[in-house]
């Protein structure tokens, strides 16, 4: 019933169409549409800022590149956010191995690593941003610790919102696998955060010091 | 942006902003969406080609304005009045263009090499948008060596379309990368100058005198009839400013005023400059 109605509102379906009668166009709209939320996957899948950056970006190019050689029917019949969301995955585990094999440790990086975020936090009150910010790197700082398939799944299905099926579609694996993966990853996020910050307000030790 | 904390995972992202109460673990997830930073639109345009930066770089001409995208060059103009360039751009490619600071290094030494006379310095352009007979003409344009110039007709003639020599004036004229095209090295058949779209005649004078060409002589001799040159040696016969003919000693050297002239004398067109494009509807 859900996806029913999302179908019909989705304002993908008309961006395809634009995309196809004329790509040139229509791709700053996909770049509007869409740049926020591929920024986020690669940022929660990799967890340094910068890269996560440069993978969207690529992941935009790479999309206009591939969009240039199909013809309008093929266009027609994409579906962008999964589709778009499988492009910046895979630069996401390019970016990984890569990082994996050049970067040397240094003592910054499993902080790094962690998922701290280095963003300027929103906009809001003092207290309650303190204390919404301080849960957001628990629960970062927890997603980044869960194995990369796992990871994966969690971001696409909660983070970015694609519903199972999408998310089976973005990521190649059964409906069943990533559901599977799903339930065992919010498990382990939920035991992390427990076991981690009672409260959920308490500092921990290594966020805190990240932030004076 | 101000939504209850939601316990439903497939609504889409539900934020909450002021709640103080711990959300649902999946309500938390999707409120880690980020926003991207702000120049990744612009840069995503740019490198597919659908956006353009400019800015001045030195050249013969002193300072010019010079645009580009991830594609290549694709326009370059005079920047006295940098409005008026930034216009002149956007209504004739019609693409969104932005001034940064600098060209980027390895893109600017490609190009200062490229008018140094450096062929070999590969700059790609973009020239999309422009009808194939223009690229056409500014394809052959590219042809001609540093130093020598060519008539309009011998343009239209090398193109298969040695009747068109005005449309080649009009294709060269809207040169959207003069210099690096070199469009300047295309001239009159009497050998005066020719109009140029980078500030008229005098700079066309000046483009080809900083590449060691005496425009001024060229024009004499033609005016005197001498609109071949030959080598009593070699019995090769070229247009004057080929680098052959400019190699000849001066006491070997054999004017001709026509080439059908130099050819009745048993000379041979110079297979280089191929002074016989174009003369189909000037002999």
């Amino acid at each position: 019933m859900r996806t029913v109605l999302w179908s019909v509102m989705d304002p993908d379906i008309a961006l395809v169409g634009r995309l196809a009668a004329d790509l040139d166009r229509a791709f700053p709209a996909l770049v509007d549409a869409h740049a926020d939320r591929l920024y986020s996957i690669a940022l929660r899948c990799l967890g340094l800022t910068g890269d996560a950056e440069e993978v969207a970006q690529d992941a935009l190019v790479r999309s206009y590149r591939a969009l240039a050689t199909y013809d309008p029917d093929r266009i027609l019949s994409l579906r962008l956010r999964p589709w778009l969301a499988t492009i910046t995955i895979n630069l996401a585990r390019n970016r990984r191995r890569r990082l994996a094999d050049r970067r040397p440790a240094s003592p910054l990086e499993p902080l790094l690593t962690g998922g701290f975020d280095v963003r300027a936090p929103d906009s809001a009150g003092p207290i309650a941003l303190a204390e919404r910010h301080e849960s957001r790197q628990e629960l970062i700082q927890a997603l980044s610790q869960l194995p990369l398939t796992m990871r994966e799944a969690i971001v696409l299905r909660h983070v970015d919102g694609l519903s199972v099926a999408d998310t089976a579609a973005a990521l190649g694996r059964p409906e069943g696998t990533i559901k599977a993966q799903v339930h065992r990853g919010l498990g382990q996020l939920r035991r992390a955060l427990t076991a981690e910050a009672p409260t959920g307000a308490s500092a921990q030790p290594h966020t805190s010091e990240m932030t004076a | 942006m101000k939504s209850a904390p939601t316990t439903s995972p497939a609504t889409r992202r539900p934020r909450s902003r002021r709640s103080t109460q711990p959300l649902a673990l999946e309500g938390r997830l999707a409120d880690l969406g980020a926003t991207a930073p702000g120049g990744l639109r612009a840069s995503v345009l740019a490198r597919v080609g659908l956006a353009d930066t400019w800015a001045e770089l030195p050249s013969p001409l002193g300072t010019v304005g010079i645009a580009w995208n991830g594609r290549g060059v694709s326009w370059i103009g005079r920047v006295d009045d940098q409005e008026a360039f930034e216009e002149h751009f956007r209504s004739t490619i019609g693409r969104p263009l932005s001034r940064v600071a600098e060209v980027p290094e390895p893109l600017a030494r490609a190009v200062a090499r490229r008018l140094g006379g450096d062929r070999r310095a590969r700059v790609s352009l973009d020239l999309r948008g422009h009808t194939p007979f223009e690229v056409a003409v500014w394809t052959k344009a590219l042809e001609i060596p540093r130093g020598e110039v060519r008539p309009y007709g011998w343009v239209a003639a090398e193109i298969g379309r040695p009747r068109a020599m005005r449309a080649v004036g009009t294709a060269l004229s809207r040169n959207p990368v003069p210099l690096v095209v070199p469009c300047h090295r295309v001239v009159r058949s009497d050998g005066s100058i020719g109009q140029y779209s980078l500030g008229g005649p005098e700079a066309k004078h000046a483009v080809l005198a900083s590449e060691g060409l005496d425009m001024a002589q060229l024009e004499a001799d033609t005016r005197a009839g001498q609109r071949y040159l030959g080598s009593a040696t070699t019995r090769v016969v070229c247009l004057p400013s080929c680098h052959h003919a400019q190699r000849i000693t001066a006491r070997h050297r054999r004017p001709f005023a026509t080439l059908g002239a130099a050819i009745s004398a048993g000379f041979r067109a110079c297979r280089d400059c191929r002074p016989g494009s174009g003369v189909i509807l000037a002999a």
